[in-house]
């Protein structure tokens, strides 16, 4: 069972890494980025079956920092 | 007075760390790998130290935390022992809960590695006492990810309960309240991004890391 954990910053959270990357859009001559947040994707193959709740549990225990990041589950 | 160091794949300066408590306490400081589950008996302190832990993969301290070493860390910190976190030894004790907030890349996105000036928080703790509330001191930092977050909630309670130990007198990181390092409600627990036990001994330059580690001794004694 293929599932992706997708890893964000959370809305407020200051984004250095995104703004260099928007800095650098702009520079290439891209207009109308307005803004660019960098995240993570982790990918699982879990043992089919493996209940939401327990993928839930891996975020919150070591994929994401929730003081910091919001966390997505996005099944196959 | 027995002192351990706990050594992560990836410590650099576990050894440092070791040597400072070695010279404050007058013992052989005793090295403790990240997969051990039990730490020595009767510590009285025990360093987290600097480095990249595991690379710095995932984030930085986030592997470390999980390491099962760090259960035992954790439950002698709950029972008193002191702890103090240098540099990716602060990530890992945010990560690990043991502090909160957390420590997220430098705001100018710069590994930072220069002496760096620092205003005394509080000398209320048995980190800093040998410190004047408001001395401004010089220590080095070394890192890529300094820059410490917290909720308006969580560095109103930090401020308002005198656990801000040392802020940046010029904030070099982004680092929220220009906060450097800081103590866990019980004050047993240190965080901190600059590196004391590298101005330790006149060798270095300055000696103002030194009371960091006195203070604690003293504390402890």
């Amino acid at each position: 069972m293929k599932t992706r954990v997708v890893v964000t910053l959370k809305p407020g959270v200051l984004d250095p890494q995104g703004k260099a990357v928007h800095h650098a859009l702009t520079g290439l001559g891209f207009g109308g980025v307005n803004d660019v947040r960098v995240g993570k994707i982790v990918e699982l193959d879990l043992a089919d079956g493996t209940a939401t709740a327990d993928i839930e549990d891996m975020c919150r225990k070591l994929l994401a920092n929730t003081v910091i990041e919001n966390f997505r589950i996005e099944q196959a | 007075m027995k002192a351990a160091v706990i050594v992560f794949p990836g410590s650099n300066c576990d050894r440092d760390l070791a040597v400072a408590f070695r010279e404050l306490t007058g013992h052989e400081t005793t090295m403790v790998w990240h997969g051990d589950t039990t730490l020595p008996e009767g510590l009285d302190i025990i360093g987290v130290p600097g480095g990249f832990s595991y690379g710095d993969y995932l984030r930085s301290g986030a592997m470390a935390a999980r390491s099962p070493i760090m259960r035992a860390v954790a439950d002698a910190a709950s029972k008193g022992v002191a702890v103090l976190g240098v540099c990716n030894g602060f990530q890992v004790l945010t990560e690990t809960g043991l502090l909160p907030g957390a420590l997220m890349r430098n705001a100018g996105l710069n590994f930072v590695c220069r002496d760096v000036g620092l205003t005394v928080g509080t000398s209320q703790t048995m980190f800093t006492s040998r410190y004047e509330d408001g001395e401004e001191i010089v220590i080095p930092v070394a890192h890529h990810d300094g820059n410490y977050f917290a909720d308006d909630a969580t560095l109103d309670r930090l401020e308002g309960e005198g656990r801000v130990a040392f802020r940046y007198a010029g904030n070099v990181n982004g680092s929220a309240r220009g906060i450097a390092g800081i103590v866990n409600d019980a004050g047993n627990v240190l965080g901190m991004m600059p590196h004391p036990e590298r101005m330790i001994e006149s060798a270095h330059g300055r000696t103002d890391g030194r009371r960091i580690f006195e203070g604690l001794v003293g504390a402890l004694s």
